[in-house]
């Protein structure tokens, strides 16, 4: 089974990682970095990507033309995709541990940021029996 | 013999098992051998080709496994001699003469896939170590049937090679008390690479391996192997006879086509009729299993001209049986429906309701599905529709969920 893990961030500006004392930046990435290798090594992980801030963030719809239409940044939205995960494990359980880990990430501080991370099954093809 | 690409490649994956099996008898070392087969079969892929087939091929896919075996001993034992820390407990492999082919032993390769099954592995890892070890595969192509990193399935495989040394699993023939346990676990991972070859998303097909037909040849192998062994006959007749379907099963866009929906003129006659001999001969050993019976299901499915002509009551005979035999929450689902065939939709209904306790079927959108199918047979429109759509809520099947959500938009339109 697949999962795919999105990690939110708050909206409205940039990352607030940018106004972290050096050191905890430096724990917070070496979280990441040993987290997914992690994962790899777990023989689990099949994508995961750090998305760039959401102040270079732009809403796209096509025009009357069928040409893109871009539209700025939304100071509204509370929250943000700031990576996502995809995970193949053997259930949800496994998926819901791996997220949790990913949550204990180190914030300010090194204590653990607890943040909510979003864990959505990734459809799969027919099933094997269809009456 | 042709020396084509293609005929060389069926030659090696099948002799792979056969070559593996014996330098792991030979050495007792499951990793390393694994290791060294890979490179005799790479090597044999870019000389045969050019140079042409030996006269004993798998003689000298041996020879040249062993060879690199004693290489990397040597090279080892070179190692650890510039460590300066003697010859101590170095492995003693030795290379005998064996340019002329060893025996054919058949337990090898049976051995072999007792390894690769054995209980103490994950399924994932299982399913991998089988597909590259007796099936032959490269980490590449069972990556790309998977869909997932080709380094994340090295990984899957590498720990799996890890747990069978550290778990200590013994390389040879189990006692028959664990042999039929064994069998079993070996049946379970083939069963799952042939579901597997259903369930991966559709795309780009050319390009990867068709993990149903690699089920079937597998399970073709271990059949050969224990003839005598009704489940396994049972498990290569369910597969032959749902694979029998398959082209039928699927539309031109990838939407799925209900069984009593398809064009039964595209089903494979020879693939039924060769199940249908199959499970014939396993019944009539007596003490039927589960793969029997669900392929004697197929086979009633299988054998009707027309959805029209299905003999319901033996199917609901068959797993009225199958619900005894095992508890799978599942088979009770099928079982509701083919009641619904036999006594009318509102028995199925009935049946159903009892399973809505059922804490393993809790959030299934299986259960709605049915329901929904029921339902619109009663003639009850708007609880049907509803039923379709929590169905399509729930499934995490694409072509199932489109399949549910045109149901219910049908339904919704007065169709």
């Amino acid at each position: 089974m697949k999962f795919m893990l999105m990690m939110n961030a708050p909206g409205g500006g940039p990352y607030q990682i940018a106004k972290w004392p050096a050191k905890d930046i430096k724990a917070h990435i070496g979280f990441m970095i040993n987290f997914s290798k992690k994962l790899s090594a777990a023989g689990e992980l099949v994508a995961g990507e750090g998305l760039a801030g959401p102040d270079q963030a732009k809403l796209v719809r096509a025009g009357k033309d069928g040409k893109p239409v871009t539209d700025g940044v939304f100071p509204e939205s509370k929250e943000f995709l700031a990576g996502y995960w995809i995970v193949d494990v053997p259930s949800a359980a496994r998926a819901y541990q791996i997220a949790a880990e990913a949550s204990a990430a180190p914030g300010p501080g090194g204590a653990p940021m607890n943040m909510a991370i979003e864990v959505r099954e990734v459809m799969s093809g027919p099933p094997p029996e269809f009456l | 013999m042709s020396t084509s690409a293609p005929a060389i490649e069926h030659l090696l994956r099948d002799l792979a098992p056969q070559v593996l099996g014996a330098v792991i008898r030979r050495t007792r070392d499951f990793a390393a051998s694994e290791d060294v087969v890979q490179e005799a079969l790479i090597a044999a892929a870019e000389q045969w080709p050019r140079d042409g087939f030996p006269d004993n091929p798998r003689g000298w896919l041996i020879h040249v496994a062993m060879r690199r075996m004693t290489d990397h001993v040597r090279s080892e034992m070179a190692r650890r001699r510039r460590e300066a820390d003697a010859a101590a407990d170095v492995p003693v492999v030795l290379a005998p003469s064996l340019f002329e082919a060893p025996p054919l032993d058949p337990d090898d390769t049976l051995v072999l896939l007792f390894t690769c099954c054995h209980p103490s592995l994950s399924e994932a890892s299982a399913i991998a170590l089988t597909l590259r070890a007796v099936g032959g595969l490269t980490t590449a192509e069972i990556a790309r049937a998977f869909l997932v990193p080709e380094a994340t399935m090295a990984q899957r495989i590498s720990r799996a090679k890890e747990t069978i040394r550290k778990s200590r699993i013994p390389l040879e023939r189990p006692d028959a008390p664990e042999r039929d346990a064994r069998l079993t676990s070996v049946q379970h991972v083939l069963y799952l690479i042939f579901n597997e070859g259903y369930t991966a998303t559709a795309g780009d097909d050319l390009t990867r391996v068709d993990l149903s037909n690699e089920a079937i040849r597998l399970t073709r192998l271990l059949h050969q192997l224990v003839p005598e062994h009704p489940e396994t006959t049972g498990l290569l007749a369910l597969m032959l006879l749902t694979d029998a379907r398959r082209s039928a099963r699927t539309g031109p866009n990838g939407e799925l086509i209900p069984l009593d929906q398809q064009d039964r003129s595209r089903w494979d006659q020879a693939l039924i009729e060769e199940g249908i001999a199959l499970v014939t001969a396993a019944l009539s050993r007596g003490a039927a299993g589960v793969y029997q019976l669900q392929a004697a299901i197929a086979a009633v499915h299988d054998r009707a001209p027309s959805a029209d002509d299905t003999d319901w009551p033996q199917i609901l005979a068959l797993y009225g049986v199958l619900t005894r035999m095992s508890d799978n929450p599942m088979v009770a689902l099928n079982e509701a429906i083919a009641l619904a065939m036999v006594r009318g939709p509102a028995a199925g209904l009935e049946a159903l309701a009892a399973l809505d306790a059922e804490p393993r079927l809790a959030g299934s959108h299986r259960l709605d599905a049915v329901r929904a199918h029921l339902l619109e047979r009663t003639g009850d429109r708007q609880a049907a529709i509803a039923a379709y759509r929590r169905a399509a809520d729930r499934t995490t099947s694409v072509p199932e969920q489109n399949y549910l959500l045109m149901k219910a938009a049908r339904l919704t339109e007065g169709r």
